[in-house]
């Protein structure tokens, strides 16, 4: 059984993360994301979970990471400044292997920026952002419809791969209401338990520890310090630090095909788009208009790690078009990928790229 | 086929609920695609407030409206910033008790915010006055699907009132007429 | 049990420096957590950065150690999400009051149902004794080379107007009444403040005329000045001179708490 609704994004952000598990919310008011605390204060304390709003984001970020060594399933939501504010502890989340989920509702920056107008300029920061050497999990939906469903997603990958998981989306997705089918129950897999007599950071085959829950009587030690298997700290030990980042690293990228989630339409195109979040809508509404199946289009749910595997599909491919809200983020590490051109087509402002910006885009290359 | 509706008042008449309203007609009661948007500014009252809708028996692909079909003005304001370069074939829905000017497309005027604060007796009713009359005048999504959303989405105890209101924004199309560019 | 049992062997020896009072302070605070019958699978350590902090690390049960300042923020996360566990927060001069000023001001604020130890040796001793917002007046450090010019924050005065439940204050030389103040603490619902005075001769007490460690323990032991006495002395007109601080219990309430297990 489903059940038809007129949600806005952020509320179906809040509502997925609810049907995921999520049973702790912790944030700070932000624009444009501020829907999405609303919606967990009004629903999480009805269904015996946690809304708490912290001091700022910073602490956001630590309150979600302490709530997810208790066993729960935890989310913050932010916008630009906040989530610059939180890359220290989400550096920390990455290093002590800590499921958690950030949704980003980006915005215009650098700084205050666009409150209120759409941008995908925090591509890179979230992979990125904090230092050090690390990989994460970056979602991105472009509907209504996948800002519930990825969001149920990021909470079985958080789990999965012991990572902090970004949804990123924007303004345009966030704030916008349309249809939606909303499923009566979402797939769970829990968050796999360290096995007894195991070392709480040592890795199985796939290079994921087993996770020893506060209050479970493993005893463990987490720290940001480069740690050993039992969670030790051993910060001047270089194998053990090389070893640790190593792991972090590879246990995502190792995952890619797994983890990787996109469209491939029409994949015999010699002229072929990348699209995530919103502008995947204005590739849609092109390829719609032009149904000759001459134009390609990968379309991308998943950004990090970077499904490239995805890109060598499109056989004939002699022009990448990349419509992006940002100075072309992802068309970077498409250039990475591939032989042929890249062109990157930046929008910047706030508002979406038109059709008829992507057909002359289109004309001009042909 | 793809219709694209834009609302525009002042902030507080309601204008982002209307457009709610409308969208959630369309999906939830006469099984449509809608999408809406919304101009988000930092003042919560005044200002010319925008909103937008558009419904499809498709799935709405590029979410954003470009030239609206049809429009319902609620202020002088909104008239020039949103409403003053309606297309000719576009039709407008305008509040004649607020609005002065007139577009050079085809208008229903409406005074429907004289009606609401003095037949209905609630100034508050304006903008379900203006959805009855959109939908009297554009069949846009039906009568009965504008009905339930509207009760859907109103404050507990202000359905009748609600009702009426709608009933008065359909009466007055009638009344009116349209007038022609 | 005694509190040599809450303590993981296979980690020590520990950090610290010959002389130093963070062990006193660990183990009144692990005694008085072991009075409280408590078990360790249901008793969390979190803590921030600093000499402090590394605490919990030498600590048997689940802890946390986190990032610099922050300590409070996930044991709010910790507290909130299992209010079943009994969390206990190690923290510094520095992590709580300068870069975790503001968590600290809102955990007492929420009152959240946390426990506090702030082991203040008024300088930043980890990285080498910088000047921290507990250095007194005129002290030298290595980033107050002329002297310390700034007005050090009172912690239990700021703990005590943010709006926490219980609030002590005492020293690594009085250390029977220093482990009746955190187990006044544990026992308190909502947020418990406990500030211990102590020596860091490599840090502090090298730089500020403190030829031995006894030098700078002794220095505290005379400048604690009893509430009840400072009181009395304020009563009678007396100045409280300036280099004196008050130690005693200084505020125990009943305001409304969070994350206190029903």
């Amino acid at each position: 059984m489903t059940r038809l609704e007129f949600w806005q994004g952020n509320t179906a952000c809040a509502e997925g993360a609810l049907a995921a598990g999520c049973r702790f919310f912790g944030g700070y008011p932000i624009t444009p994301s501020t829907e999405v605390a609303e919606h967990m204060a009004v629903k999480l304390p009805k269904m015996n979970g946690v809304f708490v709003q912290m001091e700022d984001e910073i602490a956001s970020m630590a309150a979600i990471i302490g709530a997810s060594w208790t066993g729960a399933r935890a989310m913050t939501a932010t916008s630009g400044p906040g989530f610059s504010l939180m890359m220290e502890n989400i550096g920390y989340a990455a290093m002590t292997e800590t499921p958690c989920v950030i949704v980003n509702i980006q915005r215009g920056g650098p700084s205050t920026g666009q409150p209120t107008m759409a941008a995908q300029g925090d591509m890179l920061q979230c992979r990125f952002g904090s230092h050090g050497d690390y990989s994460v999990i970056a979602l991105c939906p472009a509907s209504v419809q996948e800002m519930y469903e990825l969001t149920a997603r990021a909470f079985d990958l958080a789990d999965r791969y012991r990572v902090p998981v970004f949804l990123m989306a924007d303004e345009i997705v966030g704030h916008m209401r349309e249809r939606i089918t909303v499923p009566d129950k979402v797939g769970q897999t829990p968050r796999r338990e360290l096995d007894r007599g195991v070392l709480p950071f040592q890795p199985d085959a796939d290079l994921v520890p087993g996770f020893a829950t506060f209050g479970k009587g493993y005893g463990v030690h987490v720290t940001g310090l480069t740690h050993d298997e039992r969670g030790y700290p051993c910060a001047t030990n270089p194998g053990v630090h090389a070893a640790l980042v190593r792991r972090l690293v590879d246990k995502i990228e190792n995952a890619r095909t797994a983890i990787a989630d996109y469209d491939i339409i029409n994949p015999d195109a010699e002229q072929v788009f990348v699209a995530y979040g919103a502008p995947v809508r204005t590739v849609q509404q092109v390829l719609h208009d032009r149904p000759d199946g001459m134009i390609g289009f990968l379309r991308l749910r998943t950004v990090w790690p970077f499904p490239e595997h995805s890109l060598k599909m499109f056989k004939n491919a002699k022009v990448f078009f990349i419509p992006e809200l940002n100075m072309g983020q992802i068309a970077r590490e498409i250039e990475r990928h591939v032989k042929v051109p890249v062109v990157s087509l930046p929008k910047l402002g706030g508002d979406l790229h038109t059709p008829p910006e992507l057909v002359a885009a289109l004309e001009a290359h042909r | 086929m793809r219709h694209e509706i834009r609302f525009s008042g002042f902030g507080g008449q309601g204008i982002i609920l209307s457009a709610v309203i409308l969208g959630r007609a369309a999906v939830m009661y006469d099984n449509k695609h809608a999408v809406q948007t919304q101009v988000y500014g930092p003042e919560a009252r005044g200002g010319a407030s925008m909103s937008a809708v558009i419904i499809d028996d498709e799935p709405i692909l590029y979410p954003k409206v470009t030239t609206p079909g049809i429009y319902v003005i609620m202020s002088q304001e909104g008239f020039e910033k949103y409403g003053a370069g309606a297309q000719k074939n576009a039709v407008m829905v305008l509040d004649s008790s607020l609005v002065h000017s007139r577009p050079d497309c085809t208008c229903y005027e409406i005074p429907a915010t004289r009606e609401a604060k003095e037949t209905l007796g609630r100034d508050i009713v304006a903008n379900i006055v203006m959805l009855g009359a959109l939908v009297a005048a554009t069949g846009i999504v039906s009568e009965s699907a504008l009905e339930k959303a509207i009760l859907d989405s109103v404050p507990k105890g202000t359905e009748a009132l609600n009702a009426k209101a709608m009933k008065r924004g359909i009466e007055l199309v009638a009344a009116a007429g349209k007038a022609q560019p | 049990m005694t509190f040599e049992d809450w303590f993981r062997t296979d980690r020590l020896p520990h950090i610290y420096c010959a002389g130093c009072g963070n062990g006193t302070i660990i183990n009144c605070t692990l005694s008085a957590v072991d009075q409280m019958g408590w078990k360790k699978d249901d008793t969390v350590f979190v803590s921030g950065i600093g000499c402090s902090s590394r605490a919990p690390g030498y600590i048997v049960t689940d802890s946390l150690h986190t990032t610099h300042g922050r300590a409070l923020a996930f044991a709010t996360g910790v507290k909130l999400a299992n209010p079943v566990l009994n969390v206990v927060v190690f923290t510094g001069d520095g992590d709580l009051a300068a870069i975790g000023g503001n968590h600290f001001i809102h955990a007492c604020r929420r009152n959240i149902d946390l426990t506090v130890v702030c082991m203040n040796n008024q300088i930043y001793g980890m990285t080498g004794g910088q000047g921290s917002p507990t250095t007194p007046w005129g002290c030298l450090s290595t980033t107050t080379p002329y002297g310390c010019a700034e007005p050090a924050f009172d912690l239990c005065e700021l703990a005590i107007a943010a709006g926490a439940n219980y609030v002590a204050r005492w020293t690594s030389y009085h250390v029977k009444e220093l482990e009746k103040a955190v187990k006044a603490g544990l026992e308190t619902p909502g947020f418990s403040f406990i500030e211990a005075m102590t020596q860091c001769p490599t840090n502090f007490g090298r730089r500020n005329k403190f030829k031995q460690v006894a030098d700078q323990v002794e220095y505290i032991k005379t400048h604690a000045l009893l509430r009840a006495k400072r009181d009395r002395m304020i009563e009678q007109g007396e100045k409280v001179p300036d280099d004196f601080f008050v130690i005693g219990e200084l505020m125990r309430r009943k305001r409304p708490a969070m994350g206190v297990k029903v």
